[in-house]
């Protein structure tokens, strides 16, 4: 493997693995305080693409950019407080179900007011010109902005959970519910709060990444599972296991996707050939790229079956 | 009392059996038998699933798995007997065919998933069902990418006379196979295994404490379940004669759990009533709407919020009612009917306010709802529909807390006869 490849792999994979942190690090929280596996998570975070679309088009995507987080924000606060609280007393099995049930919705209303095919959801011209060349790709200023944003994001929301008092009562609500109301915090409004602030973080991953993958309906429901074995393999309420997970499942599905490499290229070196007409090729020619949409879902099982804390949770799942 | 109602069900299921049979000489559009067709197919596959949710208490996201696959070997075994490389053999069968690789793939992809309960065991189903999906688009050759397979199914050994060209055969193949399938699922829940599954769901730790494995029973059900999805999968293949990779997607095991949840998983009726009414929907919503996928997550969302046992529950918390005093079942019908027709203003006003949105995308002004044209541009007809709606929110809230008193004071008087 030569240098260039290696240094693709590592740049691509930080992007994409900094996007699915962005993407995930909302539902880390609320999963691990309330144990509530959103599954309407990647549909706010369609919300905030299309709403980044929607207010840049009437005025610029830097009034986008902090508008449409809020918005999402808002949006999941009130998911949570009218759904999700009346839900609670049915358990988790019917609070999954409920936003199984909500991604439907959502992602229908998204159709009926935007419609089926992508929008037109440009980069801003500001950041739109190539910012460095890595190894013959040139890489735009606004995927840098992208990742800068993304490592500020990380390195508040650690310094707020890990030093101030509102991370404390989070952290601790996580731990121990009962206990912190007891000592007369409103544990329900903190609990809505941190779901409105995860929503507005998967909206803000919307309108900073639906520019660059396309914003369509079913950006969704391609994205939705991937959170999950974010959050999995990260582990329950960690912010810091879910920067290693996004960084980790970025870099494998990068070098899975920039390797041509199949089992005739091992049988071939170990002194066999397969024929190109016979059955056993259509097995033997598919290449790790092909197979690159399996390994997230193959790292989520065997995160749960073998491990369900993950790499930084302190509980199973 | 309680015998003349369980003759009364006798005498009810005798007539349904008899209804079932006859309908194809009542309907005979091909249309509606297609329709009764995927029924029963959705009748097995909800109930198999529901052994799985309701009985097992596991919640699987992945259910389509066994019932898609299962659908492709089927169509591979059809199109091999066509062209002479599989021993000839009579259509009736396939369903073995397809309930053994669910079964192969049950006992498999159980054997890791029954691992973990809950939340962790609903993720490892989500998993799988990604991971085939995926795993179906990159195996062109088994399984054809995005356009599936097809095969046709007049072969074989002409059984009795039948060559299952005919949709009416057809209709015959899977009532049997539904009834078959339903009536063994039914039984099994009648045996100590399907009351160990019911203790499994209800209180692992006292199930444990009794002596029984609790994984062994979690995957024998995990693979019984998967085992009736193939056997619905083959009869899905045989009645398209074609099967894609939106067969074992997300989407189709969304369906099964919505039809399962609606109809009421509490309850071995409930997924029935559930498939029978959402396939119905399904058909006909589709003709006329385009926003029938939103209607069904709606629906959807307020079971779970409002009625966590189904509409079989709904139904069913009658029983103790009919059993004991029916006379008080009038005491309810006023409240009913107020609850009812506020929740119709409700449905109207919102549906056509829905209608209204979603015909602002298309380029027709003019749109038909509830039988009377309008137009999206007269902006009165969005004002009445909102009204209609707010007015109807504010109806359902004062009639529903009106209807449970009364329900309340019903069953005050029936604990009191029982009592007495």
């Amino acid at each position: 493997m030569s240098i260039e490849v290696l240094l693709f792999i590592i740049f691509n994979g930080l992007l994409y693995g900094m996007f699915l942190f962005m993407l995930s690090s909302g539902l880390t929280l609320i999963f691990g305080m309330m144990g509530i596996l959103n599954f309407a998570h990647a549909s706010f975070f369609m919300i905030g693409a299309y709403l980044g679309y929607q207010i840049s088009l009437y005025s610029n995507f830097w009034i986008a950019i902090v508008l449409a987080p809020i918005i999402v924000g808002y949006i999941g606060a009130l998911v949570e407080k009218y759904g999700l609280r009346n839900i609670h007393k049915y358990g988790h099995i019917a609070e999954l179900l409920f936003t199984f049930g909500l991604f439907y919705i959502i992602e229908e209303i998204v159709q009926m007011v935007w419609g089926k095919s992508p929008v037109p959801y440009k980069v801003p011209e500001l950041l739109n010109f190539p910012l460095i060349q890595i190894s013959g790709m040139a890489y735009p200023a606004y995927s840098m902005f992208r990742l800068v944003l993304s490592v500020l994001i990380f390195l508040a929301i650690y310094k707020v959970l890990s030093k101030t008092k509102t991370g404390l009562i989070i952290k601790a609500s996580l731990t121990n519910p009962e206990m912190v109301a007891a000592l007369g915090h409103n544990v329900p409004r903190v609990f809505s709060n941190v779901f409105g602030f995860g929503c507005g973080l998967a909206g803000l991953a919307g309108v900073m990444a639906g520019n660059v993958i396309g914003t369509e309906p079913s950006m969704a429901l391609l994205l939705g599972p991937i959170v999950f074995v974010v959050v999995v393999t990260g582990g329950l309420g960690s912010i810091k296991g879910a920067l290693v997970a996004s960084i980790i499942i970025g870099m494998i599905q990068t070098a899975a996707v920039s390797l041509e490499l199949n089992l005739n290229n091992a049988f071939k070196y170990l002194g066999y050939n397969i024929d190109i007409n016979s059955t056993l090729n259509h097995f033997t020619s598919i290449t790790i790229s092909q197979l690159s949409p399996i390994v997230p879902y193959l790292l989520l099982i065997i995160v749960l079956i073998a491990r369900p804390r993950g790499l930084f949770g302190k509980r199973d799942v | 009392m309680f015998n003349i109602l369980k003759s009364y069900k006798l005498i009810f299921y005798f007539f349904l059996l008899i209804i079932l049979f006859f309908l194809p000489v009542l309907f005979s559009s091909s249309f509606i038998l297609t329709l009764f067709c995927k029924m029963g197919v959705l009748v097995i596959f909800s109930v198999a699933y529901n052994m799985l949710l309701g009985q097992t208490g596991l919640l699987s996201f992945g259910h389509a798995i066994y019932f898609g696959l299962a659908g492709y070997a089927s169509i591979h075994f059809l199109s091999g007997i066509n062209n002479n490389y599989l021993p000839s053999m009579p259509i009736v069968v396939l369903p073995f065919v397809g309930a053994f690789i669910g079964l192969i793939l049950g006992v498999l992809i159980g054997y890791l998933s029954t691992k973990r309960i809950g939340t962790a065991f609903a993720m490892i189903s989500l998993g799988f069902c990604e991971l085939v999906t995926a795993l179906t688009l990159i195996f062109v050759v088994f399984f054809n990418g995005e356009d599936g397979i097809q095969a046709d199914r007049v072969t074989g050994n002409e059984f009795f006379g039948l060559t299952y060209g005919p949709q009416n055969e057809v209709y015959y193949l899977i009532l049997f196979w539904c009834i078959v399938a339903v009536g063994i699922m039914y039984l099994l829940t009648k045996t100590p295994f399907g009351r160990m599954c019911n203790a499994v769901r209800d209180n692992q730790q006292r199930a444990e404490f009794v002596g029984y494995d609790v994984r062994k029973i979690r995957w024998m059900a995990f693979s019984l379940s998967a085992m009736f999805a193939g056997a619905a999968g083959s009869l899905h293949a045989i009645n398209y004669e074609h099967i894609g990779f939106e067969s074992v997607s997300l989407v189709q095991s969304g369906m099964v759990l919505f039809m399962a949840y609606i109809g009421g998983i509490g309850n071995f009726l409930g997924p029935i009533l559930g498939a029978v009414s959402l396939t119905y929907l399904d058909t006909m919503l589709s003709d006329i709407t385009e926003a029938w996928v939103l209607y069904y997550g709606i629906i959807f969302v307020l079971v779970i919020a409002f009625a966590p046992q189904g509409i079989a529950g709904l139904i069913l918390m009658h029983e103790p009612i009919v059993r004991i005093n029916p006379s008080l079942l009038k005491k309810l019908m006023f409240p009913y009917l107020v609850f009812l027709s506020s929740i119709l203003l409700l449905v109207i006003g919102f549906t056509t306010l829905i209608e209204l949105v979603h015909s602002l995308k298309s380029n027709h002004s003019h749109l038909i709802v509830y039988w009377i044209k309008i137009s999206n541009a007269n902006f009165f007809i969005w004002i009445i529909s909102v009204l209609l709606g707010i007015s109807g929110i504010i109806a359902c809230r004062k009639s529903y807390y009106q209807t449970k008193e009364s329900w309340n004071e019903v069953i005050e008087k029936i604990k009191l006869s029982l009592v007495k």
